[in-house]
């Protein structure tokens, strides 16, 4: 397939058929509901099944049972709509089921809730913060493969710019190294011989009355930390002899990433670390640039949230700056004055006079 | 005496204390069932439901076909004994997740096991929805009228004068409201293709459940829609009811409200 001029819903949904997605699900809401659409559009073409589901409680036990049968399945909503789903995806990630989920999020305030969750007990998700579509089409296909291979969920942290924007994107299939095959996965072919399945979030196993819950928990805590070490991602430039680093991720990165190239074509010493990942978060990145800078500017577009994080990578080596801020359109959709050039630019300014911004 | 016969003496407050073999009588088990060890009290209904589940899967040939997916409440610890492929769902959710493992594997016999405090209480919009699409699958639910598993507690389809843990003077339908008759709400959605209330209180009750068992699955098998079963079961240690009264219990106080028969047939 060649390059297309593809909406970023558009483009999400068809990197995720590309990757194999068969089953998605989910309950309409501003500005998750594109994707939802081109879902629905895509998936009967290639034999899959998409469910307008009566809540977001439906949407993500829907997709639980789809993964249950080792089939690639998905789901979303906005951050208001995944709310919703928290019991259930903390407790899918103690299946071990390899949820790929998105956020078409009003904003960067639901920062926390990708990173932290709201649900019960110990547990992580990977979080992927696409800059652009281009990029989203690459993260989505990787997320389905980061899913499989660690089996545990994986979400895309988009938001209203991402969703809506148009871009020219190249639509095709990426190769990743084999996985294992999911033997673990339920068909019922097993019944009656003594070894049937039970896919369970309490590490219950048949003929088996009592749960070992704490070695069960150790074990995936293991694998947590596993996926901790190896998969941080992020992207950074001018980093090496910058006087200050500005931490942006998302759609507001895009525009971070704009203005550090012009201020530095200016013979300005910024520097920008985008953390592709949410979790894990980029930390040594930030430790290492904290050695060399002045300070570390935090653009984000809430009233801080992911500066916890960074504060944590720098952990006191420099002065860590909030320049992000509460920003939003009328409707509360998440579109607000900081994503300008013009404004991140005044902010970025801001921060290497040493001061911050009120959120 | 020991401590578990102190406090079984607390809970059963009669002076008929029916005599237990200590040999099993009739060695049989049904092939889907790894064990007939079980956690569940003394006169629980809900083993006795499953087994009659499992030989109805058995007895049409559908053990390497079907997908149980369960709810939480007793009938849970019964998921380590269940010899077929088993999905966990989280406490009133079991219907959607069936809905997603069905939708994948549309040839497979996929069942949902969940009790009134899941189903009727914490999930009702889920099985109402998941009728209402007409999704074929076939969800059975184990209806004691109380919450078993934490001590009997009251839930949506307690009967009026019903005595839990927090209605102790019985449901008090001006307090508390009055219960909902699940299978009849269900019956009257187009979805709905087979629905059936049944109970494990006496002999003839139990293999007329394995009958309905058998209608509801076939139903399926035959693509004609959503179907459902509901299986009225014993909870005498959360009805404050003698082991032995349980049955007659069952029978003359829930069943009278939840009446028993088929409601609904695509025959």
């Amino acid at each position: 397939m060649s390059r297309q001029l593809l909406e970023g819903s558009e483009a999400i949904a068809a990197a995720a058929v590309a990757a194999g997605c068969r089953f998605f699900c989910g309950y309409p809401m501003t500005p998750f509901t594109e994707t939802l659409e081109f879902f629905g559009k895509k998936l009967p073409e290639v034999g899959g099944v998409c469910i307008n589901a009566e809540s977001e409680l439906e949407a993500i036990g829907m997709a639980w049972g789809a993964l249950a049968t080792g089939v690639r399945a998905a789901t979303g909503s906005t951050g208001q709509g995944l709310a919703l789903m928290q019991e259930s995806l903390s407790e899918i990630t103690r299946s071990e089921l390899p949820l790929v989920y998105f956020n078409m999020a009003r904003g960067q305030g639901d920062y926390f809730q990708a990173t932290r969750g709201g649900g019960h007990g110990d547990y992580r998700h990977i979080v992927l913060a696409p800059a652009d579509v281009v990029e989203a089409v690459e993260l989505t296909q990787l997320a389905f493969y980061l899913a499989d291979l660690w089996r545990n969920p994986v979400m895309i942290y988009g938001d209203y710019l991402l969703a809506h924007t148009n871009e020219t994107v190249e639509m095709k299939t990426i190769e990743y190294p084999t996985l294992p095959a999911k033997d673990w996965a339920v068909d019922g072919s097993l019944g009656g011989t003594g070894k049937s399945r039970n896919i369970n979030p309490i590490g219950m196993s048949k003929l088996k009355h009592e749960i070992e819950p704490e070695s069960f928990w150790r074990r995936l805590n293991k694998k947590t930390k596993e996926m901790e070490k190896a998969e941080a991602r992020h992207e950074q430039e001018f980093v090496e002899d910058a006087e200050m680093v500005v931490v942006a991720f998302g759609t507001v990165a895009r525009f971070v990433r704009h203005v550090v190239r012009e201020m530095r074509a200016e013979g300005i010493k910024v520097g920008y670390i985008r953390p592709i990942t949410l979790w894990p978060f980029p930390y040594e990145a930030l430790s290492s640039a904290a050695d060399t800078v002045k300070s570390v500017a935090v653009m984000e577009q809430n009233a801080g949230q992911m500066i916890d994080d960074v504060k944590l990578g720098v952990l006191g080596k420099a002065p860590v700056l909030s320049i992000g801020g509460i920003s939003s359109d009328e409707a509360g959709f998440g579109i607000g004055p900081i994503h300008d050039a013009e404004d991140v630019r005044r902010r970025i300014e801001c921060g290497l006079r040493g001061e911050e911004m009120e959120p | 005496m020991s401590n578990d016969a102190k406090v079984r003496q607390n809970i059963i407050s009669t002076d008929v204390v029916p005599e237990v073999p200590s040999e099993q009588l009739i060695p049989f088990k049904p092939d889907l069932l790894l064990s007939e060890d079980h956690h569940l009290c003394p006169g629980c209904g809900e083993p006795t439901a499953v087994r009659m589940m499992l030989e109805a899967i058995q007895e049409l040939g559908l053990a390497q076909k079907a997908i149980g997916v369960v709810g939480i409440g007793c009938y849970t610890a019964l998921t380590g004994v269940i010899d077929t492929d088993l999905v966990q769902a989280l406490h009133g959710r079991a219907p959607s997740v069936a809905t997603g493992v069905k939708r994948m594997l549309p040839d497979s016999l996929t069942y949902g096991l969940q009790g009134d405090g899941d189903m009727v209480s914490e999930g009702l919009q889920e099985v109402i929805h998941t009728a209402a699409r007409g999704e074929n699958v076939t969800i059975i639910l184990l209806n004691n009228g109380v919450f078993g598993e934490t001590g009997g507690h009251m839930t949506a389809s307690t009967v009026v004068g019903q005595r839990t843990k927090n209605t102790l003077d019985g449901r008090d339908a001006e307090e508390h409201g009055h219960p909902i008759l699940i299978s009849e709400m269900i019956a009257g959605l187009s979805g709905a293709a087979y629905v059936a209330r049944c109970g494990v209180f006496n002999a003839s009750q139990t293999v007329h459940t394995k009958r309905i068992l058998k209608k509801a699955f076939q139903t399926q098998i035959d693509k004609k829609g959503f179907s459902f079963v509901e299986i009225l079961t014993m909870c005498p240690t959360g009805w404050f009811v003698p082991v032995i009264e349980g049955p007659g219990y069952l029978e003359n106080v829930l069943g009278e409200i939840h009446q028993l028969g088929e409601i609904k047939s695509c025959d």
